[in-house]
């Protein structure tokens, strides 16, 4: 596992405000293709920032903005235009948020803005999408009912769906199981491991358990700034820190 | 490639729609300054501002606002004196008292009081209302500055009740709860409490009630009497500035002095509603904060 | 019952009372109007021309006169209004230009309709040389209606929750796709609503329309864009001040159709309403 990885993203000194709170400090990180990569810590240490980061989210925010640099394979961030470095970093939020239409249309809104016109294509393009996602057998024979019907669970797949439609390269998770019942919980994360082959990862995530679970590595956030990143088994049993430890063990967050 | 073209098409169309909207006020602007600007290259401007005589048509005209000012500022005082409280009034019966099935019913006529057309509600006071005053109060005629202020502050009203009622609805239930606990009566609360809170968005109704009523043309070119000398009592006939326009624009000849200091008119009006809007626009932020 | 419950009591019923105070006007007027109006009202009274110096004949062309305005003021404001409550809720940041949009919207709904009213006449029919004419006029009416076209679709986009954006925004969309596909159709309900209200002032109003498209008397219909038109608001100022020995049941028959038309364009408007609002989803 020493040898040299295939890093896909990266960022350098990146720093994150919103007004004039420092939200994200001096964080330097590499992510390698096909992995899944936790981020874990407590409440406000900044994580959802640095995922929304990624795929410039934050500017939605009127008073965000932001130092460094993050590279997307070797290509500055900057220089991509919102759309496609969308489409290439796609992300799955907190609370399963579907459009209030069908399930089919909520698969097929990403292909349709993509300038996909052909109906026989956008079909295939929803049965895959929501094969890989393991939703197509539960749902394949109610594609025109409502989304917002469905349980949570099936709103969340239903939103991987979505988002492999598209094509990333990477999908990030901000919470994503945290409204979900443990059945549901454990269908994402086999559904994460399954996506693993052909999918970079990054789940954020307040369930430290998830994470080791899950992640391949991961990194530990606390207060704005990147205590330290590791193999997942070496981080959640040899810390290099003291504060990791003190996380880990449940002293605090 | 197409899509990106569309694209900046519509964006382009978004942003200057924006600008457009600030464009209109300072065409409105600009054209009513242009022509008022040619009234006083040949009248002077203490002449306009100051005079107390409005005789366009003798010769030599005189073109002094303060008859027409005095006309529009009665009749506003007044239908305001009537409609701020009685709006207040109805905004808290409808608010605070109405059961519900009451309270649709008495928003609906209120909104159907609304949508009446002003003209309609001169020519109720030509036929009935000025009539019906000149007997109750043995007026030499009904078409006078009474007959306006009834129907402006008739006219107002939906206005009034609405904000205010806004207001009154935004107020925190937590302070109405709070005195409640205090063994204050439901009445106790709301005169004591709720009232003084929302006054704010009370104030806001006002102005922009004082805003409707100096700008309505209709009514008081039809009901109040049409004559612009300086009202001395509210039962006498009157003209106020809107009227003044309405009435006059279609005798003059493009290019007159009578026809610049009509514009003249028009900036006064249009300086008078803007400085109103822009205080009550201030006292609604202060409200909702 | 002890003194502070007796005073509310006489406090509520007060406030009943004046209530009645306004309300009661309303219902006598409607009543007033109908009853007085309703007689006159007949197929041909809506469907001919004006005779004998409009005191015998029908009010057709003011009707047509009216739609044609109401029409042509929607052409404009419409698309207009919608656009620049997209740029202000969609696209632009809180800056200076946004706060100088805001507040010019804020002080077009106070400006007094007359003031319009010579707007319109110096620059459409005066200066951009349109003439009296029902384009000129319903230019006019269109920045009059504006502001309110504008708060309307602003409260209706800034009522779809933030969340659509973000999902399309992080599926690549662009923004005008945000809009298009994510924002506009469910906001569509609450524009629809605004706009047929804003419609129906306008097609109220008569200030506006005094010098910018008005004929006094003109006893056929318009050819153009650029002809002058009758107007139901104007015509009922004319034959109830203009006209000596108007037999009034004309102008109560006039009122009626008048409000009968505000009123409808009102129903209309609140069930479009509600029929959105059961289909609601979010």
């Amino acid at each position: 596992m020493v040898e040299q990885q295939d890093v896909i993203l990266k960022t350098i000194n990146l720093n994150c405000f919103y007004g004039d709170q420092h939200v994200l400090r001096d964080v330097n990180l590499e992510v390698h293709r096909n992995e899944i990569l936790g981020i874990i810590g407590p409440a406000n240490s900044g994580k959802t920032t640095f995922l929304r980061a990624m795929n410039r989210l934050n500017s939605l925010h009127i008073q965000y903005c932001q130092k460094g640099v993050i590279l997307l394979e070797n290509q500055n961030q900057q220089d991509i235009d919102d759309a496609s470095l969308r489409r290439k970093i796609g992300i799955i939020f907190a609370m399963p948020q579907v459009l209030p239409v069908t399930i089919y249309e909520n698969v097929a809104y990403g292909p349709m803005v993509h300038g996909v016109r052909d109906k026989r294509k956008i079909e295939q393009i929803v049965e895959d999408s929501m094969k890989k996602a393991f939703v197509w057998d539960e749902l394949k024979d109610r594609l025109r009912s409502p989304a917002v019907k469905l349980s949570g669970g099936q709103q969340q797949r239903l939103c991987i769906a979505r988002t492999l439609a598209v094509e990333p390269d990477v999908i990030l998770y901000d919470e994503p199981c945290s409204g979900l019942d443990p059945i549901s919980t454990a269908k994402m994360e086999d559904t994460m491991e399954l996506l693993a082959e052909s999918y970079t990862q990054i789940l954020v995530t307040n369930n430290t358990k998830q994470a080791s679970r899950v992640s391949h590595r991961c990194a530990f956030f606390l207060m704005g700034e990147m205590v330290e990143i590791d193999q997942t088994q070496k981080l959640f049993t040899h810390p290099d820190d003291q504060r990791t430890d003190d996380y880990i063990t449940g002293k605090f967050g | 490639m197409a899509k990106k073209i569309n694209e900046r098409i519509i964006e382009t169309a978004i942003r200057i729609s924006g600008f457009a909207v600030i464009a209109f006020v300072f065409l409105i602007f600009l054209f009513l300054l242009k022509d008022s600007l040619s009234l006083f290259r040949i009248y002077p401007l203490k002449g306009f501002i100051a005079g107390i005589r409005w005789l366009p048509i003798s010769e030599p005209p005189s073109f002094g606002i303060i008859p027409l000012f005095m006309g529009s500022i009665l009749v506003t005082v007044g239908a305001i004196m009537l409609c701020v409280p009685i709006g207040v009034a109805t905004a808290l019966f409808i608010a605070e008292v109405a059961p519900k099935n009451l309270k649709m019913i008495l928003k609906s006529l209120i909104e159907i009081l609304a949508s009446i057309p002003s003209v309609v509600l001169g020519f109720i006071g030509i036929v009935w209302l000025g009539p019906f005053l000149k007997n109750t109060f043995h007026l030499t005629t009904g078409m006078c500055g009474l007959t306006g202020v009834c129907l402006l502050a008739f006219m107002a009203l939906p206005t009034i009740i609405s904000i205010s009622e806004d207001a009154l609805i935004s107020v925190p239930r937590m302070y109405k709860e709070a005195a409640y606990g205090l063994g204050a009566t439901r009445w106790q609360a709301l005169w004591r409490v709720v009232l003084p809170a929302a006054s704010s968005g009370i104030i806001a109704a006002a102005m922009l009630g004082i805003g409707r009523v100096i700008g309505e043309t209709m009514v008081v070119m039809m009901v109040t009497g049409n004559s612009p000398i300086i009202p001395h009592s509210i039962l006498q006939p009157l003209r106020t500035l809107t009227a003044t326009i309405a009435g006059e624009m279609g005798e003059t000849v493009g290019g007159s002095d009578h026809y610049y200091a009509l514009f003249a008119v028009g900036l006064v009006l249009f300086v008078i509603t803007f400085m109103l809007n822009f205080v009550a626009d201030i006292s609604l932020r202060k409200n909702r904060k | 019952m002890n003194g502070a419950k007796v005073r509310e009591k006489i406090a509520f019923t007060l406030l009943g009372l004046i209530t009645l105070l306004v309300v009661i006007p309303i219902v006598l007027i409607i009543y007033y109007v109908i009853s007085r109006g309703w007689s006159v009202i007949s197929w041909e009274f809506l469907t001919a021309a004006p005779r004998n110096g409009m005191k015998s004949g029908g009010i057709f062309p003011a009707i047509v006169g009216t739609v044609l305005l109401i029409v042509g003021t929607m052409a404009f404001s419409l698309p207009l209004g919608i656009l620049s409550a997209i740029y202000l809720v969609e696209y632009a940041r809180d800056n200076v230009f946004t706060r100088m949009i805001k507040l010019s919207v804020v002080n077009l709904s106070g400006i007094p309709s007359i003031v319009y009213g010579l707007f319109g006449f110096t620059l459409f029919v005066v200066f951009l040389q349109m003439g009296t004419s029902i384009l000129a006029g319903s230019l006019t009416l269109a920045i009059m209606s504006l502001p309110v076209i504008i708060t309307a679709t602003k409260e209706a986009l800034e009522a779809v929750p933030m969340t659509y954006r973000e999902i399309s925004l992080s599926l690549g969309a662009t923004r005008w796709q945000t809009v298009r596909y994510c924002v506009l159709p469910y906001a569509i309900p609450g524009i629809l609503t605004g706009t047929v209200l804003s419609l129906s002032r306008a097609a109220g109003e008569t200030a506006p329309i005094l010098f910018t498209v008005a004929a006094f008397y003109l006893p056929r219909l318009p050819h153009s864009v650029f002809d002058q038109a009758m107007a139901l608001p104007y015509h009922l100022y004319v034959i109830s001040t203009q006209v000596p020995n108007m037999p009034t049941e004309l102008s109560f028959a006039t009122g009626l159709v008048l409000i009968g038309l505000v009123c409808l364009m009102n129903l209309v408007s609140i069930i479009l309403r509600s029929h959105y609002r059961k289909k609601k989803q979010w």
